[in-house]
């Protein structure tokens, strides 16, 4: 167990070494990796980022229940208490047709409108507030409370989340796409570092199983090797990202302020970049073994 | 560690600490290098292997080291069955066995100390422990004041007492050189065979070829000769 840890730390110590004595080299790798992860995780926070933005706009979704004009007080408090007693009906709120028009009038350029109108012209209404922001429930919502007696429409926020929803899967999917094909070419990478590594230590290799090195000692610094250029470049990925969000929030800043918001994009977080770390030292690890698999074996002493 | 030490031996064989019966090797291309060859080494013995060049004796040694496979019969080492050992097994025969290669096979990007400390990192000795060994081991070859120099740096001499120190340092059983004096002068090549007998005495097993019959004159010792791939 104590041969197993100080064989461990050696092989840290030679990977280590290895990779400082070719500085260039181990850079040039490790941002080859770092640019091809960098694609799906800037894909990733954008879409993050669009998600909270949505969420923002289409905040709960809600269901407009506008009634009949010739609702009464009663039919009104029968209503209530039916959409109250919905499931998935988080909130309900009720907009009386005087509330509304008197809503309407302080709205700026409203005023000269309403007016012009003799009678009010608009209906009372509800406003029901979803307990959770999903087209299946908004959907569902609606149907059943255009069965209700007196109620004259029902505006659902559906299509809106649908949409937002339907473009967001879409994203994800492509961020996913890409994050698996980059996988492979970080894999590749990887095998091809160790390829190269083993080939300059063939000797070394050759030696140390004629010595009775077993096969798990002369994998492991390879392991090593393969994880950690995988690890770098996941901390190339990270670092990039975050600079080109750096750079976009300045230009972003700009725009939103025309649009009376203060939306920025947000950094990477710790959890994710851990993540993006674990991630891509586990693609490294996988490269190494494809490549130590195919080509360790075959050097054998002669 | 006794040479049987292993778990599979077989109580008959015990007394032998290397037995080949019936061996036969023939490499993929045609070439058949060892023809029926039978001999056993006890415990302690010093064995020479002759022959002319191309006899076979090389191939004999890499069997016993599980370098090559025999091609049928059988090559027991310390009462393992090494003609049908599995992969895995490989490098446990090797730590029992001290190899010194007629081309050496030293590592040349590091020193002479880091060449003979190589087998004990590989089995796990602390570096203490190891180096306290390999300097010892330095030492019985007459190499501990250039334990900084590198290999590329040693005379051909040097270069073949490292190849013993390193061979060595893991206190094997059984020590096999193939040609060790081979592009050594008459001098030198004494010494070296000096060095094999006093490891010899200490009861290590030795094998040794050679087609150098000078040590052969001198110290009278058992002597296998091949010709064509048969024991004479």
């Amino acid at each position: 167990m104590r041969a197993w840890l100080r064989h461990h730390a050696l092989s840290f110590g030679q990977t280590m070494r290895r990779l400082a004595a070719s500085p260039f080299a181990s850079l040039l790798n490790a941002l080859v990796i770092g640019i091809a992860l960098a694609l799906p995780l800037g894909g990733y926070v954008l879409l993050a980022n669009l998600q909270q933005f949505a969420r923002g706009l289409a905040t709960d979704g809600q269901i407009s229940v506008f009634l009949a004009p010739e609702a009464s007080k009663s039919d009104i408090a029968e209503i209530d208490r039916r959409l109250r007693g919905t499931p998935g009906a988080a909130r309900v709120e009720f907009v009386g047709r005087e509330q509304a028009l008197a809503g309407l009038k302080r709205a700026p350029g409203m005023a000269e409108v309403m007016a012009t109108l003799r009678d009010n012209p608009l209906p009372d209404a509800f406003v029901v507030t979803l307990a959770a922001s999903e087209p299946e429930l908004s959907r569902r919502l609606e149907q059943e409370i255009k069965g209700f007696p007196r109620v004259a429409h029902v505006q659902a926020d559906s299509a809106w989340v649908q949409r937002v929803s339907g473009l967001l899967r879409f994203g994800r999917t492509a961020v996913a796409l890409m994050a698996t094909l980059l996988s492979f070419a970080l894999v590749a990478v990887t095998f091809n570092t160790i390829r190269l590594q083993i080939m300059t230590q063939r000797d070394e290799i050759e030696v140390s199983k004629l010595i009775g090195a077993t096969n798990a000692y002369i994998r492991r610094p390879f392991f090593y090797l393969g994880a950690f250029q995988g690890m770098l470049g996941g901390l190339a990925a990270c670092v990039i990202v975050d600079l080109a969000i750096v750079v976009l929030n300045r230009d972003l800043a700009g725009l939103a302020t025309l649009y009376g918001s203060d939306w920025i994009l947000q950094l990477l977080g710790l959890t994710d970049g851990l993540a993006v770390l674990a991630f891509a030292a586990t693609l490294g690890w996988l490269g190494t073994f494809v490549s130590v698999s195919k080509h360790l074996y075959k050097i054998e002493p002669r | 560690m006794p040479a049987n030490s292993c778990l599979h031996c077989s109580t008959s064989l015990e007394t032998d600490i290397i037995s080949f019966s019936r061996v036969y090797k023939r490499y993929p291309d045609g070439y058949e290098a060892l023809k029926d060859v039978n001999f056993t080494v006890a415990p302690g013995e010093m064995v020479f292997i002759t022959g002319h060049s191309g006899a076979g004796k090389s191939t004999l040694l890499k069997l016993i080291a599980a370098i090559e496979r025999a091609t049928s019969g059988t090559v027991l080492v310390a009462g393992q069955n090494v003609s049908s050992i599995r992969r895995p097994a490989i490098p446990f025969l090797r730590r029992n066995l001290g190899l010194i290669f007629q081309d050496q096979k030293l590592l040349y990007d590091r020193s002479a100390f880091d060449n003979v400390m190589l087998p004990l990192v590989v089995t796990g000795h602390s570096w203490r422990d190891a180096a306290r060994r390999a300097r010892a081991a330095l030492d019985k070859v007459g190499l501990l004041d250039r334990e900084r120099a590198y290999p590329i740096a040693l005379s051909g001499g040097e270069q073949q007492r490292l190849c013993i120190a390193r061979a060595v340092v893991n206190r094997p059983n059984i020590l096999i050189a193939d040609e060790p004096t081979a592009s050594l002068d008459a001098e030198y090549a004494d010494a070296i065979i000096a060095m094999f007998r006093s490891f010899n005495q200490v009861g290590v097993t030795v094998l040794i070829s050679t087609h150098d019959d000078r040590p052969i004159r001198k110290l009278n010792p058992r002597v296998l000769t091949l010709h064509h791939g048969s024991l004479a």
